[in-house]
């Protein structure tokens, strides 16, 4: 594959500007229940239902921490190559709002459990490194419901509680494509790792952006906007495209960027400014007091870093040194964890490579196309490997298989009882075959004469013949052999 | 260091707080009094003194992810000053 | 029984479980009391008729096993109790009803006792005198005209009043120890972590710290024995076995080394203090313990440390007080932040708006150094001072008050001369200590005065027996007029 070029750039009158962007996504972790109280995460629930005395602050409720929270953090951490931290703080941060109920968010400022990491993505033009900053532990707040009552508010604290890890990158990515394939492949490392469901219409995976412009060979930051609380990757890259520019139009005019926190408006498609709160940014973070320090123990660290699952990027290589994948192949096959589980299973009982052009084919088009995911599939790895054996072993061609695949579809049947039911076996025994060539030679010694005089096209008459009277299941590339050389003969 | 009567007006409107007009002179007179009083251990040098971060010399305890409380809507409800 | 109120809990307990008194003619008897002291407004809620109630249920199936078995027990008005309103001293929880109980409190149930009444405080236990709370002041049984002490006021003033056999109190600077010692009775702030925090309205989370208030020093092992323990919902419990402090209680102190602190004498200390402290000394010499000289050289800075701190995180913790979800919900304000402010102002007394103020400007930016971090770095001086001596020495004896109790309004408008009233206390909070204050002796005025005894983190068995010993050989007895009733 030929490398192409970087080129997400603005072109202003001025000169030629960079866009430069961080993101700080907030990833809900999976956990039975919250992150300081024993309510439950399930999505969905009746408003104020998943509410524990804790969660609607009430007074003298105190938080006691989830461990399996901490897990999944330091697991995300090591699945981002990252520092975990032995020692961490909570502080709250404080601020008052209708669905902050303790006034408070619990989170983590100076010392975050997770420190400086690393997270790889294959672009068109090679891969490229991305930095992360930090991964700490917090909070999530709970919801105000403006709609139901034009007077009031109502707050549904179903969410007040629940853990988040805010992953900060550094300020890596430089066009909105990066961004999502950053997005991407966080949500894939953390589908592996089992931290985080990934699922953005949930909203359990969300982000801040940060965005920034500079002329091309500049070595200093221009002023950065954050665009706040950005819940799908469609939605982040038009916010990123629309802040660029307008980040460029001000600067091409000679006038100033505001640092300052923006939204970005679906509807309009445009950011625009928060109304500004002269004291929104003064959270007075400081440690918590109903809580300690974490103190975690290098053996726990090294206990989950052993029982870590395979991760993308090492799957990627495993791929294609052990099935002799290409790298494209290897990415799409890895960039969820059950297609490539379901690769593998199909993969061991059958052709490596074909299994892959295969399932990324016909299989991704029909799941595409009935909207099913691979863990839902209606055709099993097993059968899957089945009908790949029998192309390979010739046992049916590729056309045929077309149609048993389809049956299987249908009907979830395995392949060579569809097969051998429909007679749909390819005749690839030559002697069978130089038979049958033979009765049809016989059969039409007129035209044998005229092919060999010289009318070569009628050929294509003989191979349509030993098909209609295999019924379809004559192997076309033997046949053609067998009937060439005893034309010649 | 004194506190004036805008910086009290500010600190009140992060704390939402209002502060009633005919008392922020005393309420200045009073903060300022304590003020003097704390500013006491500018006396120190705490240079090379950690910071205190938790009184226990132990690590934080930590429980079990099991479900083990919520479903308890009526009781969450129960004082609330308006509800639907 | 002429005067079943006048005795000590130990002794009331040996009688019901002697069944020379019921629980019901107890109960009864302590109601009769309440009804009669109303002036001095001790108590923000009664419940007679549950406490009959558990009463009669005890005397039919009486269960003498337990440490506290038949006894109604008012208790301060920052314990969270199940369908019984809690208010903090607050109008912004006057309507509150928890639908839970703090785990202390829970703890003196599962020991047989029962509820009697919520106790009157300062308001979210912030004050010296027991004057801020929104239900009025407390008065001191002492004399009319004097304040109980703070913030646990209407604990201090129902035990010595005799409307409760024993009582309950916080102590986030002294809250406990200083109403104690105003009010001539025992109280112990137990070890930061050793009583759970669960259910108790916090003021200052990393200070508060609920104890007992008795009339002896075994009242308050027994008490003691019965309130603590482990509880896995408050992450700064501590996780150790529970102790039996009454069981072990004995007066031998022969050969402890006690240690007096030159930095806890002051300025302008009345000479009375000296005095007392010069016979406390004795009472434990003469009674074969080794007195030593050490010195605390950060005790100064103590109380400047102690109002960053506890203001800053009372800031936080009071935060959830907004209107929205319970309690006092103000009905002016076109929106959201309109209703917070005016709900706050109006909902919030003067003392504690101040310090909420005092700790929001703490922490904002660009002062959070200054301040908070500032005093977290002196409060870890404070605690090496004790460490360092703690080295050598097995309790610290301090006068447990700079002054006898005040007179009501004398402090109200100098806030800095009311704080200066834990000077003696604060010191142990900041660095979670446990510490005792017992009545000694009389001022010159005739009202009470208390000494205090520090002890390492966890050593409560040991400044209890000191305390006992010195109690044995002290020959104060706290000897109150009932001119109210």
């Amino acid at each position: 594959m030929s490398k192409e070029k970087f080129d997400y750039f603005i072109n202003g009158e001025k000169g030629k500007y960079e866009v430069v962007i961080g993101l700080e996504v907030h990833a809900q972790v999976l956990s039975n229940s919250k992150l300081f109280s024993g309510s439950s995460t399930k999505f969905g629930a009746d408003p104020n239902k998943q509410v524990s005395l804790i969660d609607s602050a009430f007074p003298g409720m105190l938080p006691v921490i989830n461990e399996e929270c901490v897990k999944q953090a330091v697991r995300t951490g090591l699945g981002l190559n990252a520092k975990i931290n032995n020692y961490s703080v909570f502080d709250r941060k404080n601020y008052f709002y209708a669905d902050l109920p303790q006034g408070y968010q619990i989170s983590q400022y100076k010392n975050p459990i997770v420190g400086e990491g690393k997270v790889l993505l294959d672009m068109p033009y090679g891969s490229k490194e991305i930095g992360i900053e930090r991964l700490h532990l917090e909070q999530d707040a709970g919801k105000s419901i403006h709609d139901m009552d034009p007077s009031s508010t109502y707050v549904d604290l179903n969410r007040s509680g629940i853990a988040l890890m805010e992953i900060v990158s550094k300020p890596h990515l430089r066009s909105p494509d990066e961004v999502n394939a950053y997005i991407k492949k966080l949500r894939t490392i953390m589908r592996y790792l089992g931290t985080c469901d990934g699922n953005m219409q949930e909203g359990s995976l969300r982000a801040d952006v940060n965005v920034s412009v500079r002329k091309v060979g500049d070595k200093n930051f221009g002023t950065r906007c954050e665009i706040k609380n950005v819940n799908s990757i469609k939605f982040m890259q038009m916010a990123i495209e629309y802040e660029a520019n307008r980040q460029v139009e001000l600067l091409e005019d000679g006038k100033e960027i505001d640092q300052e926190t923006r939204l970005f408006d679906t509807k309009k498609n445009e950011t625009r400014s928060m109304r500004s709160k002269e004291d929104a940014h003064d959270y007075r973070y400081f440690p918590d007091p109903d809580l300690l320090p974490l103190r975690l123990e290098q053996k726990l660290i090294d206990d989950l870093k052993k029982s870590l699952p395979e991760l993308p990027d090492n799957k990627k290589e495993r791929f294609i040194q052990e099935y002799g994948l290409n790298s494209y192949e290897a990415n799409v096959l890895v960039s969820e964890k059950e297609i490539s589980d379901y690769y593998e299973e199909v993969a061991k009982l059958s052709d490596k490579k074909l299994a892959a052009t295969w399932i990324m084919g016909d299989l991704f088009a029909m799941l595409n196309d009935k909207g099913l995911n691979i863990s839902n599939s209606p055709i099993s790895a097993k059968n899957f490997a089945e009908l790949v054996q029998s192309i390979k072993s010739g046992e049916i061609s590729g056309r045929i298989a077309k149609e048993v695949f389809e049956i299987m579809v249908e009907s979830g049947d395995n392949p060579k009882k569809i097969i051998e039911s429909k007679g749909m076996k390819q005749q690839s025994d030559p002697k069978e075959l130089e038979k049958m060539i033979n009765e049809i030679l016989s059969k039409n010694k007129d035209k044998v004469d005229q092919y060999k005089a010289g009318k070569e096209k009628l050929f294509g008459f003989f191979v349509g013949q030993v098909m209609k009277l295999s019924g379809g299941n004559a192997n076309p590339q033997l046949t053609n052999e067998i009937l060439k050389k005893l034309l010649k003969g | 260091m004194s506190l004036d009567k805008e910086k009290i007006k500010h600190v009140a409107k992060l704390a939402r707080i209002s502060v009633d007009e005919a008392k922020v002179d005393s309420l200045t007179k009073d903060l300022n009094s304590i003020f003097k009083f704390i500013e006491q251990l500018n006396e120190l040098n705490t240079d090379k003194v950690e910071p205190l971060t938790s009184i226990l010399n132990q690590s934080l305890r930590s429980r079990k992810d099991e479900i083990s409380d919520g479903k308890i809507r009526e009781k969450i409800l129960k004082n609330s000053p308006k509800k639907k | 029984m002429s005067n079943i109120t006048n005795q000590s809990l130990s002794e009331i307990l040996e009688n019901i479980k002697s069944k020379k008194i019921s629980s019901l003619e107890l109960t009864q008897a302590y109601i009769k009391n309440i009804e009669n002291a109303k002036k001095l407004n001790a108590f923000v809620t009664t419940t007679f008729d549950q406490a009959l109630e558990n009463a009669k249920k005890f005397d039919n199936k009486p269960n003498n096993e337990q440490l506290l078995s038949g006894v109604p027990l008012a208790v301060k008005d920052l314990f969270c109790t199940e369908n019984i309103k809690t208010t903090a001293g607050s109008n912004i929880l006057n309507n509150f009803v928890p639908s839970y109980e703090s785990t202390v409190t829970k703890n003196l149930w599962n020991n047989g006792a029962f509820l009697l009444g919520k106790l009157n405080c300062d308001e979210f236990a912030m004050g010296s005198s027991n004057e801020t709370s929104f239900f009025g002041n407390v008065i001191n049984p002492i004399g009319d005209h004097l304040v109980p002490g703070g913030s646990s006021g209407g604990s201090s003033s129902a035990l010595a009043a005799d409307l409760t056999p024993a009582t309950i109190g916080t102590d986030t600077g002294g809250s406990i120890r200083q109403p104690a010692s105003f009010t001539g009775t025992v109280g112990l702030k137990p070890t930061y972590g050793l009583c759970s925090r669960w259910g108790i309205v916090a003021f200052a989370s990393s200070l508060d710290q609920a104890g007992p208030m008795t009339k002896t020093v075994n009242d308050c092992s027994i008490m003691l024995e019965a309130m603590s323990g482990f509880d896995e919902k408050d992450s700064t419990s501590i996780n150790k076995k529970k102790e039996t402090y009454s069981k072990n209680l004995k007066d031998n102190i022969k050969g402890l080394k006690i240690g007096i602190p030159k930095e806890y004498r002051v300025d302008n200390m009345p000479k009375e203090i000296d005095e007392l402290w010069e016979k406390g000394k004795k009472i434990l010499k003469d009674l074969g313990a080794q007195l030593i000289d050490i010195s605390l050289p950060h005790t100064k800075y103590a109380l400047p440390t102690y109002y960053i701190v506890a203001p800053a995180e009372a800031s936080s913790n009071l935060a959830r007080y907004d209107g929205v979800r319970y309690g006092y919900r103000s009905q002016k304000g076109k929106d959201l932040i309109e209703m917070y402010e005016n709900t706050r102002s109006e909902g919030f007394g003067d003392e504690v708006k101040r310090r909420i103020l005092i700790g929001t400007y703490v922490l904002s930016s660009g002062y959070y150094d200054a301040y908070y971090l500032k005093a977290q770095k002196v409060r870890q001086l404070i605690k090496k001072d004790f460490d360092d001596s703690f080295t050598k020495i097995d309790a610290i004896l301090t006068p447990s008050t700079p002054s006898s109790a005040f007179k009501i309004g004398e402090k109200t408008n100098d806030p800095v001369s009311m704080y200066l009233n834990d000077i003696f206390t604060v010191p142990v909070n900041l660095a979670g200590l446990p510490a005792l204050s017992l009545p000694a002796g009389l001022d010159k005025q005739g009202y009470p005065l208390g000494l205090q005894l520090i002890g390492k983190a966890l050593d409560e068995q040991k400044i209890l027996n000191i305390g006992y010993a010195f109690e044995k050989n002290c020959g104060y007895k706290n000897e109150i007029k009932k001119w109210w009733s």
